[in-house]
């Protein structure tokens, strides 16, 4: 009896001992011991972010990344009190912000989005067209009825209705509003003067929704009613949004297409540091209020695990993760960003 | 010459420690440092708390001084903030609760202590027990989906045609309104408010109402004039319980009340409360002003519903003089 029980030990430990080698041939060189990386910020991008956390987390089961989606605000903010071990935003960081922080920090671009306006007009089918000067003069309150002149011009197809138009949009402070004012901002002097770009904004006019949901719920619910969701959501709840016409004069319909167009126009005048807009971007296709979603890595990262595992996701991210993005109505980075994010990895020490 | 005194007092430190002994055997003393502790806790939470919202808010106070009370402009892109329109938004949405809910609670509180079949009463009593472990974002829920469309297409077009002469009740309703989040809040505060003051009018004694009975009134008389003015200063401490909690009342507000900052008059326009704005933009405020203002902003809530408390106190105090007076 005595002499079994060493024999099972042994034949137990071997078993273990291929089983390690096993995992270890099959999938490539990484950490060889537990590594979890803390991450936190924009919500807009997190179901693409679990994704791929998880689906890295299955390729390497050492490796746990951990992502708490509170908001880009609490992603900056974390980052730069160096808490989490990277952060993610929904609009680049200040160039204020990057000052404070402790570390110096590094922007990439993950995935692209779009903001769309919804509408709810009783008896209208038809899709409706917004310019820009629409848009601006409606969110200003300078246009009240869907009867103007200017969205009569740009829909001479549609009867649109002689009622005033129910504004809504975002109360609670987000990446999709700062996207949606910063393309505002851009067509319209004066809305760059009066109320200017932030996740949360002084509105002019209107009613303020919780979350995408809050705003569609009161879209639907509210007859004669105009807001902005994001494209995924839009998309994943069935609802109908117009086209806005893009700097070349095209009326765009925003799909994934669209909005990588919209983000392969900037390229050339892409920043090394990539904080870039990409609303109302040149090309012909282009869906004018696209924007990309960014990760904010510090340059530094002293823990040598945890720098290769972050250089390695990120090189992961940036080739096979990108086609996963589409499945979930993400729009793809362009080919040339993802050439320069490459390059930009280098930087991290 | 001094051995005797030394001996008397090494006899005296001895009994006291004996003495000392015996009565931390009997737990006394052990039980009064415990539930001093416990007690010192919550004084000091409340403390910190206090100081660390007052320490937090410091730079917009800072900057904006008094003013921050009664500016209205809420601007993150420019920094300029005023508290006035949520400081309005809340009081008007807690106030229009209390106008609808009381009536409404301490009405059903009366029917479930005084009138109701005893069986009736213990099974409607727990039922609306259960009611106020419904999580708020149930409540705002159900207004989105139900009350604020029956809002917009029954009550406020009927409160317009009949009472539109006032300036409360005029102009368009998209139905979130301050309309709304004060009735979700009404809603909300009667299981507070029905089944504590059910419990103070049940605990009044059976002679009171014996002796009315027997005087000749009738069960509605007896419950109108002697009972319920013997529960009082209970069913007014249920009320200012309500408020207090409708005063802070976050979630199910925020879905309704159509977060918009203006001041406006009409209880058909949208409104924004404290709560709802500290949990909209919390999140998301990245520059140190803002944060420090949505701070501020808990510490002027964290005052109203200090003064409220300490009003609270103070009239279920006089009521209680008033009625050994009387």
């Amino acid at each position: 009896m005595k002499r079994i029980i060493p024999i099972v030990v042994l034949t137990l430990l071997c078993i273990s001992c291929a089983d390690n080698e096993r995992t270890s041939a099959a999938a490539p060189p990484g950490p060889a011991d537990q590594v979890l990386i803390t991450s936190a910020g924009a919500s807009f991008p997190y179901p693409i972010y679990s994704k791929w956390f998880d689906q890295y987390h299955r390729m390497f089961p050492q490796i746990n990344i951990n992502y708490q989606s509170i908001g880009s605000g609490g992603g900056i903010r974390q980052v730069m009190e160096g808490t989490v071990d990277f952060g993610a935003s929904d609009g680049p960081m200040t160039d204020d912000q990057l000052k404070q922080a402790k570390i110096k920090i590094l922007h990439f671009p993950t995935v692209l989005g779009a903001v769309v306006p919804v509408y709810n007009i009783p008896g209208v089918t038809q899709e409706i067209n917004f310019t820009p000067e629409v848009l601006a003069g409606i969110f200003l309150g300078k246009i009240t009825k869907w009867s103007d002149p200017e969205l009569k011009k740009a829909n001479p197809a549609v009867n649109l209705p002689d009622k005033n138009i129910v504004v809504i949009h975002r109360s609670d402070g987000s990446g999709t509003t700062y996207v949606w004012v910063d393309y505002l901002s851009k067509i319209s002097p004066e809305w760059k003067s009066k109320v200017g770009v932030n996740t949360s904004v002084n509105w002019p006019v209107g009613l303020g929704g919780k979350n995408n949901e809050g705003v569609a719920g009161l879209v639907k619910q509210t007859p004669n009613s105009l807001g902005y969701v994001e494209l995924i959501y839009a998309i994943q709840n069935k609802m109908s949004y117009g086209k806005v016409r893009n700097s070349e004069g095209t009326f765009v319909k925003a799909d994934l297409a669209s909005v990588t167009a919209a983000a392969a126009a900037t390229v050339k005048t892409m920043p090394a540091d990539f904080r870039v807009s990409i609303t109302n971007s040149p090309g012909k296709d282009a869906y004018p209020i696209s924007s990309f979603t960014w990760l904010l890595i510090p340059s530094k990262i002293q823990d040598q695990t945890k720098k290769k595992v972050i250089k390695d996701f990120l090189q992961w991210m940036l080739t096979d993760g990108q086609n996963m993005v589409e499945a979930l109505s993400y729009a793809k980075l362009p080919k040339e960003v993802v050439a320069m994010e490459q390059k930009a990895l280098a930087s991290i020490e | 010459m001094d051995s005797p005194s030394t001996v008397a007092g090494r006899m005296g430190a001895r009994s006291r420690a004996r003495a000392f002994r015996q009565r931390l055997q009997h737990g006394d003393q052990i039980a009064h440092l415990i539930t001093l502790i416990f007690a010192a806790t919550i004084i000091v939470i409340t403390a910190l708390l206090f100081y660390e919202l007052y320490t937090s808010a410091a730079p917009t106070r800072e900057k904006f001084g008094w003013r921050f009370l009664t500016g209205t402009t809420w601007d993150p892109v420019a920094l300029d903030f005023g508290a006035l329109p949520f400081i309005y938004g809340t009081l008007v949405t807690s106030a229009l609760a209390l106008i609808i809910g009381v009536p409404l609670g301490v009405g059903a509180a009366i029917f479930l202590a005084e009138l109701a079949p005893l069986r009736l009463s213990a099974g409607l009593a727990f039922i609306i027990e259960l009611l106020a472990a419904v999580p708020s974002v149930i409540y705002g829920l159900l207004a989105i989906f139900t009350l604020v469309p029956f809002l917009r297409e029954y009550v406020t077009p009927l409160l317009g045609e009949i009472a539109g002469f006032i300036p409360l009740f005029q102009g368009v309703s998209y139905g979130v309104s301050l309309l709304a989040g004060g009735s979700i809040l009404a809603i909300m505060i009667l299981p507070f408010i029905i089944s504590i003051s059910r419990e103070v009018l049940l605990a009044v004694p059976r002679d009171q109402r014996e002796a009315s009975l027997a005087l000749g009134a009738t069960r509605w008389e007896t419950a109108w004039n002697v009972v319920v003015p013997y529960a009082k200063a209970g069913i007014i401490g249920s009320i200012f319980l309500a408020l207090a909690r409708a005063l802070g009342e976050t979630m199910a507000v925020t879905m309704v009340i159509g977060n918009d900052p203006r001041i406006n008059l009409s209880l058909f326009a949208p409104g924004y409360s404290i709560a709802a704005v500290i949990a909209n933009e919390f999140s998301e405020a990245t520059s140190g002003i803002h944060i420090s203002a949505l701070i501020e902003l808990g510490f002027v809530l964290f005052c109203i519903t200090i003064v409220v408390n300490a009003a609270a106190r103070l009239l279920i105090l006089t009521t209680r003089r008033k009625a050994l007076g009387a």
